[in-house]
Parts: structure tokens; sequence; C-alpha cells
């Protein structure tokens, strides 16, 4: 028996050029007691990365707590994990070997502690699966496997562990060997390596091991310097979101870092959701000798554009021929951290890349069983539970499947204050809705204008935008309209009603009211009002709009303008007004498809303001619009 | 994309999501090489700006050639430099060893400047190699009302999504160094020819390799009187760099304890 303290440490690997490199990043995974800790505490010693003392100063903490040297105490720095004999929480810890340097990331085998195996295992380059050579393949070691799997990391090496306690036999490792390649094959990881070791004796780490004659592999140290570090996604297509504008000089500077693909200054770009376009006209710097012309994968850059867009927080910057998708609706794969669990109906805010949106949970298809992969159907996904699920957001987002790029493919929930869970990205079974913004014309090419919105509200005197109100035929959405448009003019304001039925006289005069064209209809409006919206007049719009889904795309055709107003009433209060007769003719049968009676109306989730007519007059419920449109729309907008 | 350059970037779009998340932020600059790393990436990340205070609680006990440095960079740099003085040794918990106490003068000085600026978020150049506490920290990092750190229960942080939402009172210390190892400091100090208080050079076969309070922190043997000597020696030693800072090494517990009450 050797304990680390009759060895001597060997000395740093001295390969100076190896400290420029960088550090593979490697993650150590596995079940509770399995020794990660032991192991990682070994491979510091083994690699000479201990400072001087330390091996000395864990020697003296094993002995004062009357147990055999302890190579977990290197890291376990923390009075409380000592105390409990379990690693609590992610530890980065740097070494070296003479081939390059590592980082390795000690991640918890404690069952609740997945949030911070998952900030561990996230970001690494490769994995160690660290399993007990007596107990083989154990709960969290399927669990971690698969955690390993749905982060998309596939180089995974796996260290049989404390060969000592079963006497360094053959049969037992080759045993437990098949046991974790078969599960692992299961979920697609082909191991590397699996390998026999005793960390606690140092067996099977820096140099093959005597004791285990029989086995012909590398031992881990080499094993690790052959792998690869995880390349930068520099020939996926082009994805620039965009983190922040800057303003602190004449410069309008677009921030971002290059999360895939390469950025030359010339390059025309395409902005989504918004699809707007400009060229890049020069990649800013600062303590650069001379000007930068490109830039690729994992930098963070900053450029200016020929043209001065309407870009924010969270637009995506591509080429046009391999832009994102956009969508408002996808399925993702799920891993729940949350303390309360993930139901259908609930809102999360997302945040993908820089982008940040509510979304609905939609459906939940199922959820994951880890330990044998089974799935089942269920309505909530549990803390630390994997599930299939569809989230809707109200915006379009630009975004990626995982499998075509993972940067843009990948996204976190937000429950209140805290981070519940994360998520992949698939399109299966939904359409790219670009098309259905696309222009269809080719040789088309927008005009910016010199006057921009900014300038029309200075000129104004008031903010311009959208009003939308929605709610069923009758419950006042056309008086409220022309009532508050009056208002506001004589105040002096900029405003127009765009009204249902004005509309389908003229503009819309093509169009029925089946689904389909409801949402043309709407279409329609929702972009003739942003025109008078940038034009800086306040749009008033009164439809029924009863679909969700083209409410939003309205919003989405100028979301910085649209205010969503419920004008709201019980569907007996507005059969009771009737002020056209329609729903005597549609409980008749006269009209079909009438919303409320024969078609639904989707009330809206969390509209930015709701009028109840039923219970407020008429003069309470102007009141109540003019303060609200004096709360956002007032002053020139100077101040924001 | 080199390693410097892969730290650099890193570095920079954490600084960045930190100035889009936060209206009310404030950097710590201790004079130390890796605040003035910290605060040149600043400038990087905001094209030759800094955006936001540079924050120093004195304890009235650094070195003359800090207090030389603080006072020709912050005009040098353009800062918006905020300097407030630390309370007096009597009001610090006196259960601590005597080198930490000194040392929570600075927890207590930062606590009354985050009240005062009314800060939502605190920038701070700590990195996971320096300290085993140290290693266990978030880039955004939570801190509760009283600015304690609650290492048991830290929120999960992974693909670069930061904590950014938190309840009133609270703040989160935002740490943009977090990934650099002392060598890839020296390194980056030595291609981008960042300034540095001249005291990390040798002088009579003496270095510091960290700067603290005069009265609790010691210089190494060395004769690295250049960064490149320097970066050479770190690259030989096993000696820990804050090894020369007492407060470190009075109890097996004397640091946590100090970060846990709110230290950087």
């Amino acid at each position: 028996m050797t304990t680390a303290l009759n060895q001597p440490a060997p000395a740093p690997a001295a390969a100076a050029a190896s400290t420029d490199l960088a550090p593979l990043k490697l993650v150590i995974v596995g079940h509770v007691d399995h020794g990660k800790s032991t192991l990682i505490g070994r491979l510091l010693h083994d690699t000479g990365a201990l400072p001087d003392g330390k091996a000395e100063a864990v020697k003296a903490m094993s002995d004062r707590r009357g147990m055999p040297m302890e190579w977990a105490f290197v890291l376990d720095a923390l009075q409380a994990e000592r105390d409990q004999g379990i690693t609590i929480d992610t530890t980065q810890i740097f070494f070296k070997t003479a081939t390059r340097p590592y980082v390795i990331i000690d991640a918890p085998g404690h069952k609740e502690f997945l949030k911070n195996m998952v900030s561990g295992a996230a970001s690494a380059d490769a994995a160690i699966l660290v399993v007990d050579a007596k107990d083989g393949v154990q709960e969290q070691t399927r669990r971690h496997g698969y955690i390993l799997h749905l982060l998309g990391l596939e180089q995974v090496v796996v260290a049989v562990n404390k060969m000592d306690l079963v006497d360094y036999d053959q049969g037992r490792f080759e045993a437990v060997a098949a046991e974790v390649r078969a599960y692992l094959i299961s979920m697609g990881i082909a191991p590397v390596h699996i390998l026999p070791v005793s960390a606690r004796h140092g067996d099977g780490l820096a140099a093959t091991s005597d004791r285990m004659p029989w086995f012909k592999g590398p031992p881990l140290i080499a094993a690790l310097d052959d792998l690869p570090a995880k390349p930068l996604p520099v020939d996926l297509p082009l994805r620039f979101p965009i983190q922040d504008i800057y303003k602190f000089d004449d410069r309008r500077i677009l921030a971002g870092r290059i999360e895939s693909g390469r950025l030359t200054v010339g390059d025309a770009l395409l902005f989504s959701p918004t699809n707007a376009r400009a060229r890049v006209k020069s990649i800013e710097a600062w303590a650069i000798d001379g000007p930068v012309t490109s830039a690729s994968a994992g930098q963070s850059i900053g450029i200016t554009l020929d043209d001065q867009l309407f870009v924010e927080r969270g637009h995506v910057a591509s080429h046009a021929t391999e832009p994102p998708v956009e969508t408002n609706v996808f399925r993702a794969r799920i891993f729940w951290l949350g303390r309360a669990p993930m139901e259908v109906g609930r809102r999360y805010k997302l945040k993908l890349a820089t982008m940040e949106h509510p979304v609905e949970v939609q459906a939940i298809e199922r959820v994951i069983e880890v330990g044998d992969l089974s799935e089942r159907p269920a309505d909530r996904i549990e803390r630390n539970e994997v599930g299939e699920v569809i989230l809707r957001a109200r915006a379009t987002l630009a975004l990626d499947p995982f499998t075509d790029n993972p940067k843009l493919g990948r996204f976190v929930l937000i429950d209140g204050y805290d981070m519940a869970g994360g998520g992949l990205v698939s399109m299966e079974g939904f359409p790219d809705q670009r098309q259905r913004t696309a222009p269809t014309s080719q040789n088309i090419t927008a005009v910016e204008h010199r006057v921009t919105t900014d300038a029309r509200w200075s000129a104004n005197g008031h903010k311009s935008g959208i009003l939308w109100l929605t709610g069923l035929s009758g419950a006042g959405k056309s008086t409220l309209a022309v009532e508050l448009e009056q208002a506001l003019f004589r105040k002096g304001w900029q405003a127009y009603v765009l009204d249902g039925d004005n509309i389908r006289f003229g503009l819309s005069a093509d169009l029925g009211f089946a689904p389909e064209d409801r949402a043309e209809n709407i279409r329609r409006v929702g972009e003739v009002a942003a025109l008078f919206a940038r034009a800086g007049v306040l749009v008033i719009t009164a439809f029924i709009s009863p679909y969700r889904e083209d409410r939003d795309r309205a919003r989405a055709v100028a979301p910085e303008l649209f205010h969503e107003v419920h004008v709201k009433a019980d569907l007996a209060i507005c059969e009771g007004r009737d002020p056209k007769g329609l729903y005597k003719k549609a409980r008749t049968g006269e009209i079909a498809e009438f919303t409320g009676i024969s078609a639904p109306y989707e009330e809206p989730d969390s509209p930015d303001l709701e009028v109840d007519t039923g219970a407020l007059s008429l003069q309470e419920s102007v009141a109540r619009l003019l303060g609200y449109v004096e709360a956002n729309f007032g002053g020139n907008g100077n101040g924001r | 994309m080199n390693h410097l350059d892969a730290l650099e970037a890193q570095s920079v779009y954490i600084l960045r999501e930190a100035f889009n998340k936060f209206d009310r932020l404030g950097m710590l600059w201790s004079l130390g090489k890796d605040s003035n790393v910290m605060l040149w990436l600043a400038k990087k990340a905001f094209f030759g700006h800094v955006p936001f205070p540079a924050m120093f609680c004195d304890t009235g006990k650094k070195f003359p050639e800090m207090y030389a440095f603080q006072d020709r960079y912050a005009v040098e740099w353009g800062l918006n430099f905020i300097k407030r003085d630390c309370p007096p040794i009597e009001e610090i918990d006196p259960t601590l060893p005597p080198a930490a106490r000194s040392a929570a003068r600075k927890t207590e000085a930062l606590k009354r400047l985050i009240a005062e600026l009314d800060l939502q978020a605190v920038i701070a150049g700590i990195r996971r190699d320096e300290e085993a506490t140290r290693a266990k920290e978030r880039v955004f990092s939570p801190r509760g009302e009283n600015a304690e750190w609650d290492f048991r229960d830290q929120p999960p942080e992974f693909w670069d999504q930061f904590k950014t939402d938190f309840a009133p009172g609270t703040h989160i210390r935002v740490h943009p160094l977090l990934h650099w190892t002392e060598l890839d400091i020296w390194l980056y100090i030595q291609r981008e020819g960042i300034p540095l208080v001249p005291l990390y050079f040798a002088r009579d076969g003496k270095r510091y390799r960290s700067l603290g309070d005069m009265d609790i922190t010691h210089p190494v043997a060395s004769d690295a009187d250049t960064v490149a000597k320097i970066i050479a020696e770190l690259r030989g030693t096993r000696v820990a760099e804050r090894s020369g800072r007492a407060m470190d090494h009075e109890s097996e517990d004397a640091f946590e304890r100090l970060r846990s009450a709110g230290y950087m």
C-alpha cells in the first residue's frame, strides 16, 4: 500500500509552451461516493499541481478527523463539505500535464444538486464518468450520463474506480465496463475509453499499474491528453446576436459576440426577426493596431452599419442566404431545476442568446425517465426531471434547432427571480414562419427615412404607437376608439382610428370571415397600423381579432409600438347590446363563424390594458384609456 | 483565436451583460494587477470608455506606491473614481482572527458604498484559481440583503446565461475574471502593456505577488524584476499566490467566513 505522501510529488510539468494553450475543460461526474473528489485530489498531486505544503495540510486535516489520507479534502475546502463528506458545489481547479493545461470541474454527486452539475458540465470539452468497481452503474451514473448527452458533450472517458476494493480483478472490471458501455451507447454516446483505476492508491492515473497487468489501454492522464478540444463553430452560418447598442461617442456601435460563423467588413447582414438589412461599415476595437476587417465565432466585437436601422438587443444578425428560423412556437427538450414544477399554461421568461421573451407552456408531451429512457405522459415536469414540451411566445423569435446550431438552439427559463430550467430547441412538426413576413417580390429594397420616428415624436409633442383594441363584437371597441380619437384630437394629438368595418369596405374587400381570411385581414391591418405609427400617428384599431396568434403577428410587425387593450364584456352583455343586430343573425344561423357564438374568441393573456365595459360607464372607460395614453405616449420621447 | 483572446472575449461578454442588465453598477478598483486588467478589459468592452464608477474602499494602510498609482491612473484612464474610507477596526466583529478582522473593514465599507449609491451590482476581480472558496463562485453571484453569500445554495449558471433577476435589497457580484489564472493575468499584462504598481517587481530580492494592506501583506523572495521574468517564475512555482496574505491562513475557515459575510 502506498499513500501519496510516501511518493515524492513530481515536478510541475515543465513544458513552457503548454501554458499558453487554452485549457481543456474537464467535468468529472458520477454517483455519490464513487470517488470523484478523491480522483481529482489525486490527479492534482500526480501532475504536480498542488502548491507546496498542500499535501501535508490535507494529511493533517485527515489525521485530525482520524481518517486515512483523504484526497477529497484537497477540493472540499469549505468547512460544511468537510463535515458532510460530500462535495456541495461545482469547483474549478487548474492543473497541467506535459501536453497541455486543464480545468477540472468537480460536479457533485448528490441528487438534489443537479443544477450545480449542469453549471459545471455545460461548459466542458470532455467528461470523466467515475463508476465504482464494486457498485457498478447506479442511479446518478445514468442520470449524469443522460445530462452529458443533453448538453451535447460527446467526449466521455469512463474511470472504473476503487479497483483496490475488488482486488484489481479483471472480470469485475469487464462486467462494469460492459454495463456502462451499454447504457452510454443507448443514449448515443460512444465512450472514448473505459479505464480501471484506483484513485486512492494512484493506480492507472499517471502510469499503467503493475497491479493490473491485464489492462492494455493507456493510463487516465495519457487518455486525457489524447482528447481534442471542442472546436469553435466558425464554419456554421453566421449568428451575431446583438448584446447592446452603444453611443458613447459619435459612433453607434452594435456590440455582441459572434456565436458562430464569420463576419467581414462590407458583408450584407440580415437582422431577425425584423428582416432589416444593412452592410457592415466597420469593426470597432480599442487598443488594437490597425483596422480590424473580419471576426469569427467566439469573439466579442462591435460593428457599425452603413445604415441607421432600428436594431436592439436580442436581434440576430446573419447573412441573408442562411438566416435563423423565425417562429413563435417550438418544441423543446427540457431539464427542470425549478422548485415549483413546470406546468401547462404557466408563463416563464425565456433567455436565448441575448434575447428575452415571455413564453407559455402550451403542452407537455412527455416526461423521460433517465434511468431506463422510458417515456410517460405527464401534465407537469418536476425538479430534476427531463421532458419534452411545446413553448409558445407572443413575439417572433429568431433561433435554430439545437442540432443545426447549438449556440442559438438552447435556452434557459426564468421563473420569478430564478433560473428554473434549460432546454434544447427542436422545430420538428413546426414550419419556419419566416416566409410569412418575407416579401414575395425579389427586387425590392427598403428605403430608410431621413426623418426618424424620434424626430416625428419631437415635432408632434407625443409618442406614436398602436393601441390594439380587441374584444367581442358589441364590447364597445368602435365606440371607445372614436371617443378616444376625438378626445386626443382636441388636445392637439395626431390620432387615427382604423375600424374593422371601414377596412373591410376597402383594403380587405376581397376577404371573408374564414379563419385564414381573418388572419390575412389582421395581417394587413397590422402592417397599415405600423406604417401610421411610424409616421408619428397614434393609431387606435378596433377589430375583434379573435385569434391570439394573429394579434401576436400584428404585434410582431412593430413590437416596440404595440399596446394590446382588451375591451372586455361578457358575451351576455354584448349579445344584449347587439348594436348591429349581428348576434341575432348568428343565433339564427344567418351568419356563420361568428365570434363568441360559432367561432372562438381567445382572450389576451396579459394585455397591456384591460377596460371592462360591463362594469365601467362609457365616460369611465374613455378616462381609463386617456390615462393610459398620457402615461405611455405623453412627452416627446427625448427622455428615453 | 488563441487562449488570451478567448479569455478576453469572455470577460468582455460578461462586462457587457452586466452593463446592459444593471443601471446602477460599480467596479471595485483595488489597484492590484487583476483590477487593472479588469479596467483594461472594460475599456476593450466599451471602446475606450469605462461607463460606471471605479470604486475604492480605503483602509488607509495601503502602500504609498499604490496611492501614487491611483492618483495617476484615475486621471489618465478618465475614470469616474469614487473613494470611501473604511470604518475603524473597533466597529468590526471582534470574534474574527486579527488579520481577517482587519480585512473585514473593507467589507463594511463596501456595504456602505452599495447603500450610498444604491448599487444593483458590483464588479469584482476575483479568480477561481486564487483560493478554494473563490473556486466555487458564480460569474453573477447573488448577495443577500446584508451582502452575505449563501455558498450552499447558489443559482445555476450555464450557457452564459447569468442571474440577472433578483429581489429588491439584494445585489449581484459580477466576476469577469473568474476563469483567468494568475499566469493568464501576467501573460495578458505582457501582451497589452498594462501599467502596474511597481511593488510587483523585485527589489533587493523580494517582490509582492498579491497586494493588500501593508501590515497584513508580505513579499515573497524573488529576483523577477520584469513581467517576462515574473512569467518565467510563475511557470516554475508551487507556492500559492495568496500565501503572503495573512487573513487567508489564520484558521481553516477564516477566509470562508470573511467571504460568506460579503468580502470579495
